[in-house]
């Protein structure tokens, strides 16, 4: 692949995702778009970059985006956010007034390992949470893994990646030699393409926002423009997970660690800040 | 750190080669067995931490080893985790039933090993 090439591809990306490929990411375009070279009957990246260049609004460009920015994932990723959500959300339940729903937000939730860990914790949870109904939106950037991810179908080594033995045995079912999850799971969480650059305001108000392995792909212009978005959209006693590497320090002064909480952030309150 | 141990039994020697490799990367030493009646007197001489044990083997297959094992020194240890290419529902339940930790279906690679060891309490997950 030519570095014109190279610049081009991950330039669109750049436009269209915001996530910043850098140069030792030249293996994942050849992998990642080897399907895509393949179908198109294409020789080389060089070539779709011509294709591409030549007619931009092709769909090709979405599924070129698409494919470059899907993560691995796995359920219960990390552990602790979980851990931290199963202690706060009998709290959140009981502070809300009757019959307000509370809202949690997988963003970037990939293929749905992340927004169904959630589920399983809420139906766990069960009589804890006193009857409190609790919606979960799974948002991506790719219809391709929104699709996968609605469906609720694994493969044999995605559920054994986080997910307890015995919570297989509970949540999931085999079906043709990979697992689906239950329909109670699979209808407590709605799916959403939305792009993280996009204005969240119509996605409303959530308590608890997942937004973790995504920043890392961005500079930190797009990452301050991220965190600022989800703090809009963040209650004012809510909670937001970032990824193990990821931090706001030098990005937003609007959210700060929940203090002994490893990846767990709240808004800065008028209090805290006078102090 | 204290020295860690973990028995992997297994009648295929390239199963335990590899799985060898894998647990030994995660901070355990690694004893063999290739069969339950093995294990059960490698459990009995030094009771290892953990057992990774597989299902269909000669002699005495993991299922039994593991019922031996439970009557004899109780629930929690050693901690043993299923690896097996048995893989349907009512086999898991089986084995948990019987008093497995944890249950791999194969094949495994070093993702699923140090997942299912992190689920079975061996290790924490902030690695």
């Amino acid at each position: 692949m030519t570095p014109e090439s190279f610049q081009f591809l991950t330039g669109l990306v750049k436009a269209r995702s915001g996530i910043v490929l850098t140069t030792e990411k030249a293996y994942m375009l050849e992998t990642r778009l080897a399907p895509i070279l393949k179908r198109e009957r294409l020789a080389s990246l060089d070539a779709l970059a011509g294709r591409l260049r030549s007619a931009p609004s092709l769909p090709l460009a979405t599924e070129v985006v698409e494919a470059l920015t899907t993560n691995e994932s796995s359920f219960f990723r990390d552990g602790k956010p979980f851990e931290h959500l199963r202690k706060i959300l009998p709290a959140l339940a009981a502070s809300r007034p009757a019959g307000q729903t509370l809202r949690v937000w997988s963003a970037a939730s990939s293929t749905g390992q992340e927004a169904y860990s959630v589920a399983m914790i809420v139906n766990e949870l069960g009589p804890v949470l006193g009857g409190r109904r609790v919606e979960i939106l799974g948002t991506d950037l790719s219809r391709d893994v929104l699709a996968r991810a609605q469906e609720g179908l694994f493969s044999q080594f995605e559920v054994q990646r986080g997910l307890p033995v015995q919570l297989l045995v509970k949540y999931f079912k085999p079906d043709s030699g990979r697992w689906r999850i239950a329909d109670g799971l699979r209808t407590m969480v709605r799916w959403q393409c939305y792009n993280l650059l996009e204005n969240p305001a119509i996605l409303g108000r959530f308590d608890i926002i997942f937004c973790r392995n995504v920043l890392i792909y961005f500079d930190a212009a797009t990452k301050t423009q991220v965190l600022s978005n989800i703090s809009n959209q963040l209650q004012p006693d809510g909670y937001v997970y970032l990824g193990g590497a990821e931090t706001v320090l030098g990005l937003t002064t609007r959210l700060v660690p929940s203090s002994g909480e490893r990846g767990a952030y709240e808004l800065m309150r008028s209090a805290a800040k006078a102090s | 750190m204290q020295n860690r141990s973990c028995l992997i039994v297994d009648d295929s020697p390239v199963v335990r080669r590899a799985a060898r490799r894998i647990v030994e990367g995660l901070g355990f030493t690694v004893r063999e067995a290739k069969d339950g009646a093995e294990a059960l007197v490698s459990c009995r001489t030094e009771m290892p931490e953990a057992v990774l044990l597989d299902w269909n083997m000669p002699v005495m297959d993991g299922l039994e080893f593991l019922k031996h094992v439970r009557a004899e020194h109780g629930p929690s240890r050693p901690i043993i985790v299923l690896c097996t290419t048995e893989a349907s529902i009512d086999r898991i339940v089986e084995a948990l039933a019987a008093g497995a930790q944890e249950y791999i279906m194969k094949p495994f690679d070093a993702g699923i090993l140090h997942d299912k060891f992190v689920q079975a309490g061996l290790l924490s997950d902030a690695a």
